[in-house]
């Protein structure tokens, strides 16, 4: 009966959707959206030449032109990992026990992939200005590869205090790099290296450098949160 | 209808199904999983859409790093769970 309900709320509802957007002048049917109304198109004006020199357009918004709300964004995931390690953080933690054995198969194999999943990271990361990709995924990713480890081998801790260092490093970096565009150009975060050619790996001006600094922030960042989330009290 | 337009709306079918059985799970962890099985459903979505930066966002943290995070939250809830009763 309750799902049935369910069933026919979802319904009645997926309905109204479907009615108010169809044909709605607001949402236009897929691949027939005007861009130049939705994103500025002094963007794609821009990202030709070599203001910013991003392959990838989603990154030359992202990390270029609007480098601050990125800056933001960081910040965001900062505090939300100040709050996890204010929350779960105690003195004496122990590692949580998993109700299966690791045998030798299991902690070698992940060794390896643990190697390819870095070195995917690695690449995303620093081709973010020119394929799919860039700070965020890469980020994650190599938190992953920090979780496999955690999983595959129950003696395995991670060293949280080189993460500490790392991700202050990493933000610390970003800002100054911002205040060098201040110096050296007009604005704050503003590309202030040479751009290069377009598709190359060196090229872009800052965004390759933003990028790897946001990656590694990223990374420790939620190596940090899985630390805290994988450990408990000690009980005495 | 092109192949890609068939394939889209077989995807958003599936979609909906797993969604459906997501809330309707009995335990919990398999609601967990078919989260997961979502969000990787998702990821093809995504790409036909001709979005892959988000593609590869939604593939490492929805289906990643989410999942792991909501299993372990699981499993230290039963686990204290346990030392109690």
């Amino acid at each position: 009966m309750k799902k049935l309900v369910g069933f026919v709320v979802s319904l009645a509802l997926a309905l109204v959707i479907i009615l108010t957007l169809n044909e709605s002048a607001l949402f236009p049917a897929f691949g027939e959206v005007d861009l130049a109304e939705r994103i500025s198109s002094q963007y794609f004006n821009l990202a030709q030449f070599e203001a910013v020199g991003s392959a990838n357009i989603v990154t030359a918004i992202l990390a270029g032109y609007r480098g601050l709300d990125t800056l933001g964004e960081v910040t965001v995931l900062f505090i939300s990992s100040i709050g996890v390690a204010f929350i779960m953080a105690e003195q004496t933690r122990k590692r949580i026990e998993l109700d299966y054995k690791a045998n030798f198969m299991l902690r070698t194999g992940s060794r390896l992939i643990v190697s390819l999943i870095l070195v995917t990271s690695f690449y995303i990361i620093l081709h973010g200005h020119l394929s799919p990709g860039g700070g965020f995924p890469g980020g994650t990713m190599i938190a992953s590869a920090i979780l496999l480890l955690y999983l595959a081998d129950e003696e395995f801790r991670s060293n949280i205090r080189g993460f500490k260092i790392l991700e202050s490093l990493a933000g610390t970096f970003i800002v100054v790099t911002g205040l060098l565009g201040l110096i050296f150009a007009s604005a704050f975060l503003e590309n202030f290296l040479p751009s290069g050619t377009i598709g190359e790996l060196v090229s872009g001006g800052i965004i390759p450098i933003i990028y790897i600094l946001i990656g590694l922030k990223v990374g420790s960042e939620i190596s940090g949160i899985i630390d805290h989330f994988l450990s408990e009290e000690e009980t005495v | 209808m092109t192949f890609v337009e068939i394939l889209l709306l077989v995807i958003s079918v599936i979609l909906l199904v797993i969604a459906f059985m997501a809330v309707t799970a009995e335990k919990l962890i398999h609601a967990v999983l078919y989260l997961s099985a979502l969000s990787m459903l998702s990821v093809v979505a995504f790409v036909l859409l001709k979005a892959p930066d988000v593609a590869i966002t939604e593939a490492v943290i929805g289906s990643g790093i989410i999942t792991a995070l909501f299993v372990f939250t699981l499993l230290s809830v039963e686990r204290k769970k346990g030392k109690t009763e």
